[in-house]
């Protein structure tokens, strides 16, 4: 085992027995299921699958999810940036808390995100009503579904930007400074490309996120077929009526497009991280 | 550099006094509206007919056999993705074996799967209309809808936490502390235990009170497994779900604050954590 696989040899003990270990929770836990499922798509055959997927209801859901993914997560950038910066550079009273507070998405199961936001902004709501003689409908409409994906991807952009502007070296804002540039100059020519690549990482860690998201969305959602129905309420509507390939199809679709999405990311970040020479 | 830093006039790398008020400002609203806002509206839905009455939901013998298979999952499915992190930090980090990045990249595909294709992935695989499935049907294994697949899926959408916080920090420790011990003649599970494991327990621990979070709430690859078998397969958020639907609002928010309450206590001790053992954790000292 250890002289096959290993590249170069080590006086450690115990790569049979952890290698091993890995190997088997992987597989059992991820790697099989997911084989499943893209073995019954190649059952199922390409044709088929495109026929499965190719219908209004399911276009509607597949691009819900993903356009709705987009809005939050855009949104999401830009207050994660603003977020993580006022966190690092400025001191006052409550900073610690909101910092620790960032993490409340990650923390709070998303069931119970999704209920909180549905009491908040249903007609009867706190929100709802002082929202609706602005004639601003949230709960049971698409921007209902951006809140709640709003709430989920939030803490993703402020995380990994955080460390990176800590990290920043203010001597050279301050050559820029001394240069002559102005303030908005230095900041958008000098600090935002440094900072690019942890933003391009963090909105795709929330987007990846936000376009598989069920828990927070289906309560504030209202599930209207072709309207507010996102593509994993389909799969489970397809589940509970037993049409396996049905519901397989549209799990591929979704696995497709979220990896053709992440790997255009990729491509932009290494563009970016190439650019200001960091490779 | 220090001293330097601290009697350096700031005023050429910092924005203008009332930009930075707007900023602190804008942040504060928007965290009070889109962060505390629903936190705050768990707890006053769940006692909106007073104590009694969310009490009461909380004591029914259906909550309470939801809690405790929460409980009892858990327990099965964090320590069980304990020992696979440990376990895949251990080989990652101390050996060099081909085709590692790419086995990084799987440890991580469960972020960037949706918990509901993770719960459908489960089905193809052992529910009763795959082939697998059918054989352990017949051997009286029933996995989707019971149990079995509750902890399978609850360690699907957990899988990566542990090992993702460990394999940064063994990184940087590198292989000399172990090399030196077991020149010094301990065995290779003495080396763990005295050497490895107090270098890596905080990072554990943080990587295990994350995952125990993700698992007790967790409910869209559940919520596929689970077929809802009220008493028998409903957790926690799956009982939230039910209750709603069912318009019984404050039996569902008192289930639900009993989670916020338990996410409050994880972002509490996560904070402790990071403030006290700053320096041995992956989460906070990234690139």
């Amino acid at each position: 085992m250890r002289a096959g696989i290993l590249r170069s040899p080590s006086p450690l003990p115990g790569f049979g027995l952890s290698f091993g270990i890995m190997m088997a929770v992987l597989s059992v836990v991820v790697l099989l299921p997911i084989g499943a499922l893209l073995g019954r798509g190649l059952m199922i055959g390409a044709a088929d699958l495109w026929d499965m997927v190719n219908s209004r209801r399911i276009w509607s859901a597949l691009t819900l999810s993903f356009r709705a993914a987009l809005i939050a997560s855009l949104f999401n950038l830009v207050f994660g940036l603003m977020l993580a910066w006022v966190l690092v550079r400025y001191r006052f009273w409550g900073r610690r808390f909101v910092d620790a507070a960032v993490d409340l998405p990650f923390a709070l199961p998303t069931a119970v995100a999704g209920i909180a936001l549905t009491a908040l902004y249903a007609p009867s709501g706190v929100f709802g009503q002082a929202l609706a003689p602005l004639g601003i409908r949230v709960a049971y409409t698409e921007t209902g579904i951006w809140m709640a994906l709003i709430f989920i991807g939030l803490p993703f952009v402020v995380r990994t930007v955080q460390p990176v502007i800590e990290e920043l070296d203010r001597e050279v804002e301050e050559a820029s400074a001394t240069l002559g540039a102005p303030r908005s100059y230095t900041l958008r020519r000098v600090v935002l490309p440094t900072l690019t690549p942890a933003l391009l990482t963090g909105f795709a860690l929330a987007l990846a996120r936000s376009v598989g998201e069920y828990g927070s969305v289906i309560f504030i959602a209202g599930n209207i077929p072709n309207l507010t129905e996102i593509a994993p309420l389909l799969i489970v509507i397809r589940l509970e009526e037993y049409n396996y390939d049905a519901a397989a199809a549209i799990g591929i679709a979704m696995l497709v497009i979220s990896f053709a999405m992440l790997l255009g990311i990729n491509v932009i970040q290494i563009w970016s991280r190439r650019r200001i020479g960091l490779v | 550099m220090s001293d330097l830093a601290l009697s350096r006039p700031a005023a050429v790398t910092d924005e203008p006094r009332a930009t930075r008020y707007l900023l602190i400002g804008i942040v504060l609203v928007l965290i009070s509206l889109l962060l505390f806002a629903p936190l705050v509206a768990v707890f006053s839905e769940a006692i909106r007919q007073g104590w009694a009455a969310s009490i009461e939901a909380l004591t029914s013998p259906d909550a309470r056999s939801a809690i405790r298979l929460t409980v009892i999952v858990a327990a099965i499915a964090v320590p069980l993705n304990a020992v696979f992190g440990i376990a895949a930090a251990w080989a990652i980090t101390k050996f060099d074996f081909r085709g590692k990045a790419f086995l990084i990249t799987l440890i991580d595909l469960p972020f960037s799967v949706s918990p509901v294709v993770a719960g459908l992935a489960l089905v193809l695989l052992v529910g009763a209309n795959s082939s697998l499935g059918a054989w352990l049907v017949a051997n009286d294994l029933k996995i989707v809808f019971a149990f079995p697949g509750i902890v399978l899926a609850t360690m699907f959408v957990t899988f990566p936490f542990v090992a993702r916080e460990l394999i940064p920090v063994m990184i940087e420790q590198g292989r000399a502390e172990e090399e030196a011990a077991l020149t010094l003649g301990a065995n290779g599970w003495r080396t763990f235990f005295t050497v490895t494991l107090p270098n890596i327990r905080w990072a554990l621990l943080y990587g295990v009170l994350l995952s125990n979070a993700r698992a007790m709430g967790e409910f869209g690859a559940v919520a596929v497994v689970s077929g809802k078998i009220r008493g028998e397969t409903t957790t926690i958020p799956i009982m939230i779900e039910m209750l709603y639907n069912e318009y019984l609002s404050v039996a569902a928010f008192s289930l639900a604050a009993v989670l916020a309450l338990l996410a409050l206590i994880t972002l509490t001790l996560k904070s402790l954590l990071e403030w006290r053992h700053a320096d041995v954790l992956a989460a906070t000292r990234r690139h």
